[in-house]
């Protein structure tokens, strides 16, 4: 039998989902994947936001989740226009392609 | 049943997380990030957060995961490439990416080690009754109006900057 899942194996669960992200956004040397991996640890933190709520018998932290899907998409939309603008000067997605500010 | 479905979600998005980050190939983790989104999804059914579920799949994966695949179908960079010149072997040589690594672990063990020292809590027994749209819709539009109309505009600001930034540049 399976051990009844507890608010402390969610929040163990959004841990590891962290971490990986944060692995992602060191390892990863493509612009994309490093923005997919801020995306695994804003689901992470959406997790813990969920979990606390079902713990506590509140709203309040789906509310949040909301506001933070909505982030994610400004994010998202922002960062990508940035990813193409930067793949039309130098046809290269590498971060460490780009190390000057001023071209 | 709730507990073999929690391990199988929790088991299903750590894979896939991982597997994003272990690609090489930006559209396999695209499609891969899209599995781990809709394990978590199901995880919030479980927790009894149906808005937050079909919110999930809706924005998440409907929505920017299909801007990313947009983006990467149309720059086409297959693999990641190796960098060229001094200045980026400097940052992203193998000893910087090495650093990187024990930093992430760093905060792995911090995290756990956090939460292991923390007392178990359990959930609230009984059957898991889902959160009421309704009552989420009236928190959202009596507490919470500010902040949903200050999103409107970040909304508004995002998708401005983002059409100027992508724009090519007239000559």
């Amino acid at each position: 039998m399976l051990p009844e899942p507890t608010l402390n194996s969610y929040l163990m669960l959004s841990a590891v989902l962290f971490a990986i992200g944060t692995a992602g956004v060191f390892l990863r040397r493509n612009i994309i994947t490093i923005l997919l991996s801020v995306e695994v640890m804003l689901n992470a933190v959406n997790l813990t936001f969920v979990a606390v709520d079902r713990f506590r018998g509140q709203v309040d932290g789906q509310i949040i989740v909301f506001f933070v899907i909505t982030v994610a998409a400004a994010e998202a939309a922002v960062g990508l226009a940035i990813v193409i603008a930067l793949f039309r000067h130098k046809e290269m997605l590498t971060p460490d392609a780009f190390t000057s500010l001023k071209w | 049943m709730d507990a073999l479905l929690f391990w199988i979600l929790a088991a299903g998005a750590v894979t896939a997380s991982v597997l994003v980050i272990g690609q090489r190939n930006p559209m396999r983790s695209v499609l891969l990030l899209i599995v781990s989104f809709v394990a978590l999804a199901g995880l919030y059914v479980l927790l009894g957060s149906p808005f937050a579920a079909v919110i999930q799949i809706i924005i998440y994966t409907g929505a920017i995961m299909v801007l990313f695949l947009f983006v990467v179908m149309l720059l086409n960079v297959p693999t990641e490439e190796i960098p060229i010149g001094r200045a980026a072997r400097l940052l992203g040589g193998a000893a910087p990416r090495r650093f990187g690594a024990v930093i992430s672990a760093v905060l792995a063990l911090e995290l756990f080690w956090a939460i292991g020292r923390m007392t178990v809590l359990n959930m609230p027994g009984g059957d898991v009754k889902p959160t009421e749209v309704h009552d989420i819709g009236v928190r959202l539009f009596r507490d919470y109006a500010f902040a949903f109309e200050a999103t409107s505009v970040l909304i508004l600001v995002a998708m401005v900057g983002a059409v100027i930034l992508a724009r090519k540049e007239p000559r």
